[in-house]
């Protein structure tokens, strides 16, 4: 298919000014801090300060914990996605609203609300507390609630969106050869959205892995115990900002990784 | 308003040249209207465990001149240290320790600091004391939740001595960034005990009961307040730091449980 001339013509001519200037800033909204962050980054001493002990436990407990947090999302988010996608009930959107609560809330109100629902003296937390002896706050369990938390939204909602455009015609086409609704689930739809789902899983352990605000609200900040990588970075900037630069670049460099892995499907790669 | 009028021609003409143009005016606008109307708000930097106290003398400072207006930024003064070595914008500085105090004087940052409180620690649990505790010792109990606050915050740094000089090794649950964090924790019983300061056991009455610490096993720190080098409100920032350092201002301080430098 080839344009008309005059159409090609005009999209080679210079873009208007106003909007080359507006863009160039946008641009720099996002390249200035990275290009900040870098040019304090100590290069040379980069991998001592990585092998340190706070920043060994900070990353082995990032990486246990979010990945806990992720494994869960996906037992709780698949189904739930299906279930906003394929059952129709009343009070569908409000829990779709629900599910972006996360997403939208300030990461720390969610750990003030987790510590009033889950805390020794919450809503659930406490008839747990009393019955176990068990309570969730500055626990590793802690942490992975308020991963699972803010994580859980962007498995939901990419597996809600794959499922709503899927073609509905291969689910009814088994269903019309004898398979049940569970192996249709299992044998047709999972199948068939395996890609949104693997970007979805994605998307909500890197979500997982930067959490803060909940974390340090409701699980605290304890190193080994519950100071994950963002903690870890936290605190760093008052003791030692080459460290906290160090462990920065280690979040860099793994969004980076996910971005690389996720192109084509958040945006045309051209 | 001619600039105006021939901008405005201009965004119509060449609009990339015009709306920087523009922008331009707006920005001289609003440089000039600092410069020639109300002075700008004192912006002031305290450690969190002044919060009540400053809050108040920032009102009685605003009663005595209506024109002025006082701001405050609360958190841990380690993380206030941080933010003006980069640049935040202050017109006055009071950090809980004369360590954070004494890092901005040798970066030429603040002009002579004059010391204006001081204040202990103690040991603060939820309303009733649910876990019993009823010393130092206890907070080495596995079984209870302890906080404290992170050792990068003088309140961390001073919960390490008043520990060390008791022979206590504490069994740690959390490092909260400043002392109003753990204080919440414990106030909302999250927390079974937790060292904070004096003060702040007196400013959270009701949610967290204190427990003295034995002078034997208590430190002390004072309290130290310094106009920037570069303030934007010189005036306003040296007005405030006289308060603080006046008669009212040290009742203030008082009410607050303070004790003077």
């Amino acid at each position: 298919m080839t344009l008309p001339e005059s159409s090609s013509h005009r999209l080679r001519r210079r873009p208007p000014l106003p909007l080359l200037v507006a863009a160039v800033f946008g641009v720099g909204v996002f390249l200035v801090p990275l290009v900040g962050l870098l040019s304090r980054t100590p290069w040379t001493r980069l991998g001592g300060l990585l092998e340190s002990a706070m920043a060994r436990e900070a990353m082995m407990l990032s990486l246990l914990t979010s990945l806990a947090a992720t494994v869960i999302s996906v037992i709780l988010g698949v189904p739930l996605a299906w279930l906003l996608a394929r059952v129709e009930f009343a009070g569908r959107s409000v829990i779709r609203g629900l599910v972006i609560l996360p997403m939208v809330l300030p990461p720390v109100v969610g750990g003030a609300a987790l510590l009033f629902a889950l805390g020794r003296r919450g809503l659930l937390g406490e008839p747990l507390y009393l019955a176990t002896g068990f309570s969730l706050p500055f626990s590793i369990w802690g942490v992975v609630a308020a991963n699972t938390f803010v994580a859980l939204p962007f498995l939901v909602l990419t597996l809600d969106g794959a499922l709503g455009g899927l073609d509905r015609r291969f689910e009814q086409a088994a269903a019309s050869l004898g398979a049940g609704p569970f192996t249709v689930f299992r044998r047709v739809t999972m199948p068939l959205v395996r890609p949104s789902l693997l970007a979805g899983t994605v998307l909500a352990w890197a979500r997982a892995l930067g959490e803060f605000g909940a974390t340090i609200t409701f699980a605290g900040n304890l190193p080994g115990r519950t100071q994950t990588l963002p903690l870890a970075v936290f605190i760093a900037l008052e003791s030692d900002p080459d460290a906290a630069v160090a462990l920065s670049l280690v979040l860099v460099a793994v969004s980076l990784v996910v971005i690389i892995g996720l192109r084509g499907r958040w945006w045309r790669v051209t | 308003m001619r600039l105006y009028m021939v901008a405005m021609r201009l965004v119509r003409a060449r609009p990339g040249i015009g709306i920087a143009i523009l922008l331009s005016l707006v920005a001289g606008a609003c440089g000039g209207a600092a410069a020639e109307g109300p002075a700008p708000a004192v912006m002031v930097f305290a450690a969190a465990s002044l919060s009540d106290a400053f809050v108040d003398m920032g009102r009685a400072l605003e009663a005595t001149d209506p024109g002025l207006e006082v701001r405050f930024n609360f958190a841990g003064s380690s993380t206030l240290r941080e933010q003006l070595l980069n640049g935040a914008p202050a017109d006055v500085f009071a950090p809980a320790d004369p360590a954070n105090m004494e890092a901005l004087r040798e970066g030429g940052l603040v002009e002579q600091p004059a010391a204006f409180a001081r204040n202990q620690m103690a040991i603060a649990v939820p309303a009733g004391n649910p876990a019993g505790v009823d010393g130092l010792a206890d907070l080495a109990a596995e079984s209870l939740l302890i906080g404290l606050c992170a050792p990068t915050v003088p309140c961390g740094q001073l919960a390490g001595r008043v520990l060390e000089r008791a022979g206590v090794i504490a069994a740690v649950d959390t490092e909260e960034p400043d002392v109003r964090a753990l204080l919440a924790k414990i106030g909302a019983g999250e927390l079974d005990a937790g060292i904070v300061y004096a003060t702040d056991v007196q400013s959270a009455a009701g949610a967290v009961e204190g427990i003295p610490i034995p002078a034997a096993h208590n430190v002390a720190t004072t309290y130290p307040i310094a106009v920037m080098v570069g303030a934007a409100n010189r005036e306003g920032a040296a007005a405030f730091l006289s308060l603080v350092l006046s008669e009212p201002g040290q009742a203030i301080m008082s009410r607050y449980g303070f004790q003077a430098p």
